[in-house]
């Protein structure tokens, strides 16, 4: 701490110089958040998708719908806990632009499988009996201000019901993730409802969940379910279900690739405005740090100096970008409510701090070895 | 020359070299000096003669091409490194033309430089760095950055930097040479006070005749050999 002042004034010897650096680092600092929000937010789910579920899709693709007689089959198979179902709904809520998930489910059991979506035993009981009932999540209730009770009209795209109409649906409760990463952008509704209302009448459902036994024996059990449906006409892909979001995610594009290249090349570029600011500050100071080695201090000691102060403005940059990021990721996703999860992973923020201190000792790395190799007789003589 | 016991520096058949390119330079060819605890040295000469050379070799900012020199019983031609910076900051305190004030600090923070690396405490060192400027007259201009002072007050928070350690000698790079007669005169005052009464001994090198007049005793170099010695003050 003796030498704090030291370290303190001379970082501030050109203050405006010093404050545009630290500037770009703050900068970079909220860009790196923020955009790793972002890459969370389009990888939505991997992290936080159950080892012991599998996914079950038609093997030609995700769209394409599957008998929902293959639930019973499903289950007889050795290794299968569980099994539920799910269909993509696609309907219009008010205005194409206010996009969401719509899910026609087995409430009970798609309750029983997704542990993490907590929604109240009286709002559980009220949905089960509601056959019109929908649960949604709390980000979706908050991004349209919906409460338990809301009537909610949707216009079908894909199912329609047999004389034309809306669907209107009851909000029978709102549930909440029990991790930070959950997706609680949902509107999951009963499939009774669906399968007996809409034109096309009933038999068919849009994939399927499977709970197994042991997480280990995850791909023999989704290959003896596979090759259960062989050469059937609907023939099957099941593959675990972090394999299935990652996959999903992957049809966007590479965000997280994207992402990760683009924080690289800003905190490269802030790497190299920040060494050139402590090379300049050293140069700067010649005279100054031989007037310190002349009082008897060691070159350990003028390399401590240096690095400290390169780690000092790192730190003080780094830690109010990381702050700011924070303050306006709390304001929420940035679509208003499209992104199913917008925050910083704790990982991130670790990974931030180690970038943090990286950038301090690299930047402060160079000018901190010239100073030592100053020889004092040559810098007082320049002077 | 004599190796008395009371000699606080002896400098033996010092010799320092420097090449440029393929030229070799002799900045210093057999040098021998003794200086006494309590004494007060000018050093004189031309430009180039190797004042400044003796004297950091004697300080231990330079190593020495041959030769010895012992300063306090320890023979700093063979210290290095860490050793030697420490030995600095213990055992001398330095004076320079340009005073060498770190812009960024004030005056009290200047002078408390040289206490960082002691073990002393905040306070302790606050009271030492109240005193070495009381000792120059500067008590008032303790919170004043460089810039707000001076030049003979630069040079005088220049000798408090210097003596806030309680060096065993002091060594003087033309100390009045960057000021008007006035304020190099308050210099040299204050300098002869520091030899005078608190036994400081000083080795001053410097161009003006007058300034050398303050010295116990003068010595000329002139092609990195002393040529003759001067008249005792």
């Amino acid at each position: 701490m003796r030498f704090f002042p030291l370290i303190w004034s001379s970082l501030f010897r050109r203050k405006v110089r010093t404050l545009f650096t630290l500037l770009s680092i703050v900068i970079a600092f909220v860009l790196f958040n923020y955009l790793s929000a972002v890459r969370v937010a389009f990888s939505m789910g991997v992290d936080v998708a159950g080892n012991d579920r599998l996914m079950l899709i038609h093997k030609v693709s995700f769209i394409q719908l599957l008998p929902e007689s293959y639930q019973a089959r499903i289950l007889s198979v050795d290794g299968v806990k569980a099994v539920t179902h799910s269909t993509w709904f696609g309907g219009v809520y008010q205005d194409p632009r206010n996009f969401f998930g719509q899910f026609a489910v087995e409430p009970e059991g798609y309750l029983n499988m997704y542990p993490e979506f907590l929604l109240p035993d009286d709002a559980k009981e009220r949905w089960y009996r509601n056959r019109t009932g929908a649960v949604v999540g709390r980000s979706l209730a908050d991004r349209f201000d919906w409460t338990v009770g809301d009537r909610i009209p949707l216009q079908g795209t894909i199912w329609r019901t047999q004389n034309g109409d809306t669907w209107e649906f009851t909000i029978d409760g709102i549930y909440d993730g029990a991790e930070q990463g959950t997706d609680t952008s949902q509107f999951l509704f009963h499939y009774d409802y669906l399968a007996e209302a809409n034109a096309l009448g009933r038999g068919f459902v849009g994939w399927y969940m499977i709970q197994i036994d042991d997480p280990s024996r995850a791909v023999a059990i989704g290959d003896t379910i596979d090759e259960r449906f062989a050469n059937s006409p609907f023939e099957t892909a099941t593959s675990t279900e972090q394999a299935f979001v990652q996959a999903f995610a992957s049809q966007i594009g590479d965000i997280g690739s994207m992402m990760t290249a683009i924080m690289g090349a800003v905190l490269f570029t802030i790497l190299l405005v920040s060494a050139n600011t402590m090379g300049q500050s050293v140069r700067e100071r010649t005279s100054e740090l031989a007037v310190l080695k002349t009082l008897g201090f060691t070159n350990r000691g003028v390399l401590s100096l240096v690095l400290v102060e390169s780690l000092l403005m790192a730190v003080v940059g780094g830690s109010l970008g990381m702050g700011l990021s924070w303050l306006i990721i709390q304001q929420g996703d940035p679509t208003g409510g499209l992104l199913p999860a917008f925050f910083v992973p704790p990982r991130d923020l670790v990974i931030g701090a180690g970038l943090i201190l990286f950038l301090g000792t690299a930047s402060g790395v160079v000018p901190g070895v010239q100073a030592v190799r100053l020889r004092i007789v040559d810098a007082l003589r320049r002077t | 020359m004599s190796d008395a016991p009371e000699s606080l520096v002896q400098v033996r058949n010092l010799h320092k070299v420097f090449r440029r390119g393929s030229e070799r330079i002799d900045v210093l060819q057999g040098v021998n000096l003794d200086l006494a605890q309590g004494e007060y040295l000018s050093l004189m000469g031309p430009s180039g003669s190797g004042k400044t050379t003796l004297l950091n070799l004697i300080g231990g900012l330079d190593t020495p091409s041959d030769g010895s020199v012992t300063v306090s019983g320890d023979r700093i031609d063979k210290m290095s490194g860490g050793k030697l910076s420490r030995w600095r900051s213990r055992h001398i305190g330095f004076v320079f033309q340009l005073y060498n004030l770190l812009p960024v600090l004030t005056a009290e923070r200047n002078v408390d430089l040289p206490l960082l690396l002691s073990p002393l405490s905040r306070a302790q060192r606050k009271k030492h760095v109240a005193t070495a400027l009381a000792m120059v007259g500067l008590s008032d201009r303790a919170k004043h950055y460089p810039r707000q002072l001076s030049g003979g007050q630069e040079q005088r928070v220049g000798i408090a930097r210097a003596i806030v350690t309680d060096p065993t000698l002091l060594l003087c790079d033309e100390p009045t040479g960057d000021l008007d007669r006035r304020s190099g005169d308050e210099i040299l005052e204050l300098l002869q006070a520091l030899n005078k009464e608190h036994g400081k001994a000083i080795i001053m090198v410097t161009h003006d005749a007058r300034a050398a007049e303050r010295a116990s005793r003068t010595l000329y170099l002139d092609k990195g050999m002393l040529v003759n010695e001067g008249v005792d003050a």
